[in-house]
């Protein structure tokens, strides 16, 4: 069944900036948000991307944050500004059609941390007993349920650096199937614990650049090396463009398409030949319902490590060829922000067709001659784009592509 | 009000995040929004604060704070520094 998709609502809490205005020129200005960070003192990777300016409890106040793990703060006040920025109402929609799914790949991390070092230092009679509905990934959507009345299907998903695509396209079912006439769906990660850290370059996956970390993360440059871990939200509200139109409501784009794989080859290194992520991008332009010259950009995965972007780059040429559209990866100037990141750069798509504007990869200085595309850098590039296509690839070998388009 | 009290409220305030005007000897937990989670909490709070524990059975039992104030006294609660 063909329903078409519209979102009415977005709502960014990243590194580049709060609120979708401010995430969105921080995009644009191709500045990269990584720094030192303090609280990974003694990590040897020291850096990342936070959201510098985030105070749960001045945004929630301080009984309600204190309950909530930052990865869950980090959502809520993302959805707040997705739920206003539809015009819908929670206080007289129907809230047993209103479902939410949310992409998360850690949870907790931070809560579960300092509770591990109460439970070693303190013993077991110390330990909170708000840990575990701290911890739990699908607690966000079940907050999210408490706070805006949505009584319907409710869930998280995870597939680690794809599940903000990944919750997109399972609510864009629900719409679909007849579940839900609304949806919530997003991503959220606050992963950037010294734990959580340490393991990312126990594996090698992040950017040894400690000592320039605004110049860390450079997607589809020579000298990449690896990943800048953020933390963010992402989040849509979506509906029937029908249902939407009827309303009134101003549809800020439209999610025309989603394809789903799995590599089935490695549990962190991605296929080199690329057939997972082939068959998602494949998948996900048949669902829309267009071509490859359909596309008018690229939001690609783009992480910064070696292996990532120079297997996406031989994916997008083959499916793409010669005539490939211009790519851009805004995690140079984001980071890495794992389970939000499909979500945050599908709504970078929509606000690149709405705003007409291509965001340069940031640090991008000699382009990887591996990397046979027209990578955007340097500034913001004026687009017609009607078509966007966002690729998420997880660990697990978990793909998801969403392809997005004008309103 | 004890001393105990007063430091009753400062945790309220403090690590509940409790509004202080919320805060008198007649207002329940249920009153100033504290669910049986926080209650548990607020046991372990008060054991390390005041040197007395609180057991589960005593914790459900909590309902104004008078009567935690007086149940923590009882105990043998000090509060270093006070009186």
């Amino acid at each position: 069944m063909t329903v078409d998709v519209a979102v009415t609502g977005i709502g960014l809490v990243t590194p580049a900036g709060i609120g979708v205005d401010r995430a969105w020129q921080g995009v644009l200005s191709g500045r990269s948000a990584g720094a030192k960070d303090p609280n990974l003192a003694g990590i040897p990777i020291d850096i990342s991307c936070r959201v510098a300016d985030f105070d749960g409890n001045e945004m929630l106040g301080r009984k309600a944050a204190r309950r909530l793990d930052r990865f869950v703060q980090l959502g809520l006040v993302a959805a707040r500004e997705a739920v206003t920025d539809s015009g819908l109402d929670p206080q007289t929609w129907d809230g047993a059609r209103v479902g939410a799914v949310i992409g998360c790949g850690m949870g907790g991390a931070g809560t579960w941390e300092a509770q591990h070092t109460v439970l070693m230092e303190r013993g077991p009679e110390r330990v909170s007993p708000m840990l575990i509905p701290m911890l739990i990934p699908n607690m966000v959507a079940g907050h999210i349920a408490i706070e805006f009345h949505a009584n319907g299907p409710n869930l998280v998903t995870a597939t680690a650096c794809t599940s903000g695509a990944t919750a997109i396209g399972v609510a864009r079912d629900l719409l679909r199937s007849g579940a839900c006439d609304v949806v919530i769906t997003g991503g959220t990660e606050a992963g950037l614990t010294p734990l959580s850290i340490a393991a990312f370059g126990q594996m090698h996956a992040l950017s040894g650049r400690v000592d320039d970390p605004g110049a860390a993360s450079r997607p589809f440059d020579a000298d990449r090396d690896g990943f800048v871990a953020a933390e963010a939200a992402g989040m849509l509200v979506i509906e029937r463009a029908d249902d939407a139109t009827a309303r009134g409501a101003r549809v800020r784009g439209r999610l025309l398409g989603y394809g789903a794989s799995a590599d089935a080859h490695h549990i962190t290194a991605p296929d080199p030949e690329g057939v997972g992520v082939g068959l998602a991008i494949q998948a996900a332009l048949r669902d829309a319902g267009v071509g490859p010259a359909d596309v008018g950009h690229i939001n690609a995965h783009g992480t910064s490590t070696p292996l990532n972007d120079a297997a996406e780059s031989r994916v997008i040429r083959r499916i793409f060829g010669d005539d490939a559209p211009p790519v851009t990866s805004t995690k140079g100037v984001t980071g890495h922000s794992l389970g939000a990141a499909g979500a945050i750069e599908a709504a970078f798509s929509l606000l690149t067709i709405e705003d007409g504007l291509l965001p340069p990869t940031a640090n991008l200085e000699k382009q990887d001659p591996e990397i046979d595309l027209d990578v955007v850098s340097g500034e913001p590039r004026k687009t017609d784009a009607e078509i966007v296509m966002s690729n998420s690839f997880g660990f697990g070998g978990q793909n998801g592509v969403l392809v997005l388009a004008r309103a | 009000m004890s001393a105990v009290y007063d430091k009753v409220k400062q945790l309220l305030v403090d690590k509940f995040g409790v509004p202080e005007d919320e805060i008198s000897p007649t207002a329940t937990f249920t009153d100033l929004d504290l669910d049986s989670l926080d209650l548990v909490e607020f046991a372990l709070a008060a054991e390390e604060e005041l040197g007395v524990r609180i057991t589960d059975e005593e914790a459900e039992q909590l309902d104004t704070l008078d009567d935690t104030v007086k149940l923590l006294e009882q105990k043998g609660a000090t509060v270093e520094g006070a009186g």
